[in-house]
């Protein structure tokens, strides 16, 4: 078990690594980073001042580990156009981020899961095929859009919802569907393949065979039985939701670090684009990581396999 | 269906004329005749062995007598009648009271057949409070004395357990205790021993035995342990290719069988006293459910076959004091 | 029978099999038209994306009043014809999709067949990148790339490239180290094939059904991150006709109730990636089942 523990956590180390060594490579892939890693319209003295700060004089090998080590430190540079450490920046803005990813996680969980299971408790019926309609329409209707048609209708036409910004629950609704549509549809579509799973099992046999009315078959046997993988991906999804709202954000204005990450090209700000890049990535190895150790603890099955 | 006439005297509890049931492919191109114009008869505390290979039907005639065939099955000819009323007449909401109540049914596989996610008692307790209407708390009394009933001991911590707490056998004998917990009159047990240990078969057909003498039940054994059927059975019922090629008592079968296919079955038990050394198999393969042969099923595989056998399928004919067989050599 | 009678009833016989066959027409109609929009551009579309009038600005569509059939999906905000743009869109799109598919689909099946095949610290090396690159969003990771190199249309396609080879890696890798179990694989070992004849030779024709059918999915999601990366201004740059950028001009007219900038390009998008989902998902049903067979 401590075996697989260890082997789990070197592997996630060993990612980051990679991924550490990978921007660090293609920021240097550029030819000049130091012209990257300034502000635009440095002097030629400021540009020098960075590279020798950066040690870009010296060997890749050592460059590499300064890298590393400020990265250890905290030390993510200072975003050009906020004139602040982009760390502060990031952690300001992530927790608006994890808002808009719980209340859209919220709306693709109210949709994905009863759609998913009315779909296939009704296989091949009606239902099933609307579902199938719509969960394709989920996947093919980029998120950004779904937000523009949203404002078009709820904030021009209707005049309901504010179109940008935050601070009451109104800012939020919008953009928040707008990023669950398409996590509501992939839900949808993972709940009622689970189902149809479970309504196949031998215990649902027997459940029926004891003469149980089938609401009860469903509601108590089958559903929570169904459940278990819809919510593992969701837990990964959210985290997915964090980082990919970039576009989603942007449109609306959200202040999150999606908005963050484009105001990073927007502006040119360096810094900001690279520190976002590394810490979606640790965000993720990590919590892939956590989600791996944990069905460890829970299914012994899992720790003996390679 | 011919009954002799000392059998008249107890009622009968079961009795099924012609059922068949077919699955169908979705386009409608195969058919497939899994059960097979069965007819036979159960009476009150009888006990009946479903004796075949896999694929001969046993499973899907268990799961039509109880109308929960999947979605590609359909039963479609012949009769059901359950204590006098034909179980294929009625409507999903009657068969609904009548199973777990009146008819119940043990699968094969324990393990798989109790949700992982609730403990045991709430799965015993269920279709007490579902049928009889009973309170939870009385519910849960009739659950621990439902595994005592079923010798587990310890009934209760035990009924506090998740299934995957508990061994093969105990599982078992709880499928068991939800079968009668609310005192059906006959119980289909559709390979029950099959994916237990050996030593542990003796003591759940023990407990069978018990229970069924306890609550007066009648008791149908699906199978393909000839041996099982021997001690547990009254009578027995030889299914191949979706149809009953001969059925009687289990003494009359065993000493003087009369088709060619379960005197097959019973020269092919290993005995100890063998002396001839060499295990008997019967040739061939069982034949694909969708593609039969024409005539009698098993004439492929017959040792004794004639040309009447490959063209006509045989009619039943009574052989002895209930015993009946389907065969040309016979008839 | 004189030969044409026989040569029409063949291909009646065959349309009819089709059909019989469910083939998905919606699709592959879609693609098609989308194709011959992209080739025939210049043919096809009534004016010239990139120059706009003035006078013309924001002209709402044909049927709406103030439209006019000169411009009958309407104008944007310099005054070019919608519809012209869209047209000349399909071509960005097509190109910009196609190329990063294949070129993310090359990659990927190389690599993915010498990480299944070779084993060892091959295999370690490229799962170990593959597993850091997929954790970082495609999105995210393309926004960094483009920022590091600028935006254009080939870098479009490089950096998408680069962000979705790892998909195919994973998938053909699983394949492969399954497929290095069956016996004609053996058969050539013994023989003294050489590694590389092996993998040339027998595993790759048998993993190229899997990576056709990733290829059309992908195609869909290729296409909306080049949409998010253009309207984020980071994708292909103006005055070039992107449907990602078209959105984004759109979006300046929004809350004006300039509509049809909003509505159109993403309906082009969507009927775009809706396609690529629909024949990926019948090809996966229709080349899956011979895999097996396999």
């Amino acid at each position: 078990m401590k075996r697989f523990f260890i082997r789990r956590v070197g592997y996630a180390l060993l990612s980051l690594v990679v991924l550490s060594a990978t921007i660090f490579v293609f920021v240097r892939l550029t030819g000049d980073p130091a012209v990257l890693l300034v502000e635009p319209g440095a002097s030629k003295a400021d540009i020098d001042a960075i590279r020798t700060d950066l040690g870009l004089d010296r060997p890749l090998p050592v460059q590499y580990l300064l890298f590393v080590k400020g990265l250890l430190h905290a030390d993510f540079g200072r975003s050009f156009y906020y004139r602040t450490p982009v760390l502060e920046l990031y952690l300001e803005r992530l927790p608006n981020s994890f808002f808009l990813a719980l209340v859209a996680m919220a709306f693709s969980l109210i949709i994905g899961i009863p759609s998913g299971i009315l779909a296939a408790v009704r296989v091949n019926g009606w239902w099933d095929g609307a579902g199938k309609v719509f969960a394709l329409l989920g996947l093919s209707m980029p998120s950004f859009w779904v937000g523009l048609l949203l404002i078009l209708f709820f904030s021009v036409y209707l005049g309901w919802l504010p179109s940008s910004g935050s601070g009451t629950p109104l800012h939020v609704l919008m953009p928040a569907f707008a990023l669950g549509w398409y996590f509501a549809a992939a839900h949808m579509r993972l709940t009622r393949s689970s189902m149809l799973e479970v309504l196949g099992s031998e215990y649902i046999k027997l459940a029926r065979l004891k003469g149980l009315p089938e609401a009860l078959v469903i509601c108590k046997h089958a559903f929570k039985n169904a459940l278990i993988p819809v919510l593992t991906l969701a837990g990964i999804n959210l985290v997915l939701m964090v980082n990919v709202a970039v576009v989603v954000e942007t449109v609306f204005a959200w202040p999150g670090v999606g908005r963050l990450l484009y105001e990073g090209i927007a502006f040119r700000d360096f810094p900001v684009v690279q520190t976002t890049v590394i810490l979606s990535g640790v965000m993720i190895v990590a919590v892939n990581l956590a989600v791996d150790l944990m069905y460890a603890v829970i299914d012994p099955r899992i720790r003996y396999e390679r | 269906m011919k009954e002799s006439r000392e059998e008249g005297r107890r009622p009968a509890l079961l009795e099924v004329q012609g059922l068949s049931t077919h699955y169908v492919t979705a386009r409608g191109t195969r058919v497939t005749r899994a059960v097979d114009d069965v007819s036979f008869t159960l009476r009150d505390g009888e006990t009946l062995g479903i004796v075949g290979e896999s694929g001969s039907g046993k499973s899907t005639l268990a799961l039509s007598l109880l109308r929960l065939l999947p979605r590609a099955a359909r039963t479609v000819a012949g009769s059901v009648r359950f204590e006098g009323e034909d179980l294929l007449a009625k409507s999903e909401t009657e068969m609904r009271h009548i199973r777990g109540k009146r008819i119940a049914m043990i699968l094969q596989d324990p393990m798989a057949s109790l949700n992982p996610l609730f403990t045991v008692g709430d799965q015993i307790a269920e279709p007490v409070r579902v049928h009889d209407g009973v309170s939870r708390r009385g519910a849960w009394d009739r659950a621990r004395a439902l595994l005592a009933a079923v010798r587990i001991s310890a009934p209760n911590t035990r009924v506090r357990n998740y299934p995957h707490e508990l061994s093969g056998g105990m599982r078992q004998r709880i499928v068991g205790a939800i079968a009668i917990s609310c005192g059906p009159r006959l119980l289909i047990a559709d390979e029950p021993t099959t994916s237990l240990d050996v030593t542990i078969q003796a003591q759940y057909l023990a407990l069978l035995r018990e229970l069924q003498r306890a609550q007066r039940l009648a008791l149908i054994f699906i199978t393909h342990n000839l041996g099982i059927v021997a001690r547990m059975c009254d009578s027995v019922a030889v299914m191949y290719a979706g149809r009953i090629v001969e059925a009687g008592p289990v003494r009359e079968i065993f000493n003087a069988p009369k088709h060619p296919y379960t005197r097959a079955l019973i020269e092919s038990i290993p005995r100890l006293a063998d002396s001839n050394g060499r295990l008997t198999a019967i040739d061939g393969q069982p034949p694909d459910p969708a593609a039969l042969p024409g005539g009698c099923a098993f004439h492929p595989r017959c040792p004794v076959r004639l040309d009447k056998c490959a063209t006509e399928r045989p009619r039943d004919s009574t052989v002895g004091a209930g015993h009946r067989t389907a065969c040309w050599l016979v008839g | 029978m004189s030969v044409s009678r026989a040569a029409t009833l063949t291909v009646a016989w065959r349309l009819a099999s089709f059909r019989r066959e469910n083939v998905p027409w919606f699709p592959i109609i879609i693609l098609l038209t989308l194709t011959v929009l992209a080739l025939f551009a210049d043919f096809i579309a009534p004016h010239d994306p990139q120059v706009g009038l003035l006078g013309e600005r924001f002209r709402p569509p044909a049927w709406q009043q103030g439209g006019s059939t000169a411009h009958l999906l309407g104008t944007d905000h310099v005054g070019r014809d919608v519809l012209s743009r869209l047209i000349f869109g399909a071509r960005v799109s097509m190109v910009v999709g196609f190329t990063a598919v294949i070129f993310a689909g090359v990659i990927g099946t190389v690599l993915g067949i010498m990480a299944g095949y070779l084993g060892g610290w091959v295999d370690q090396v490229i799962m170990r990148i593959t597993d850091a690159w997929l954790a970082v969003p495609a999105l995210t990771y393309a926004i960094f790339l483009a920022a590091i190199v600028g935006p254009s249309e080939g870098n479009i396609v490089i950096i998408l490239g680069l962000v979705y080879w790892t998909r195919y890696a994973r998938v053909v890798r699983g394949e492969v180290l399954s497929l290095k179990e069956r016996d004609y694989v053996r058969l050539a070992i013994v023989a003294g094939c050489s590694k590389w004849t092996i993998m040339r030779r027998h595993i790759l024709p048998n993993v190229v059904n899997s990576a056709i059918v990733l290829a059309t999915l992908m195609l869909g999601v290729v296409i909306v991150t080049e949409a998010a990366l253009s309207f984020l201004g980071v994708g292909v740059p103006p005055p070039k006709p992107a449907w990602g950028l078209m959105l984004a001009d759109g979006k300046k007219g929004l809350m004006a109730g300039y509509w049809w900038l909003t509505v159109l390009p993403g309906v082009c998008i969507m009927l775009m990636v809706l396609s690529a989902n629909l024949l990926g998902d019948w090809l996966r049903v229709k080349l899956d089942p011979q895999l097996r067979q396999l």
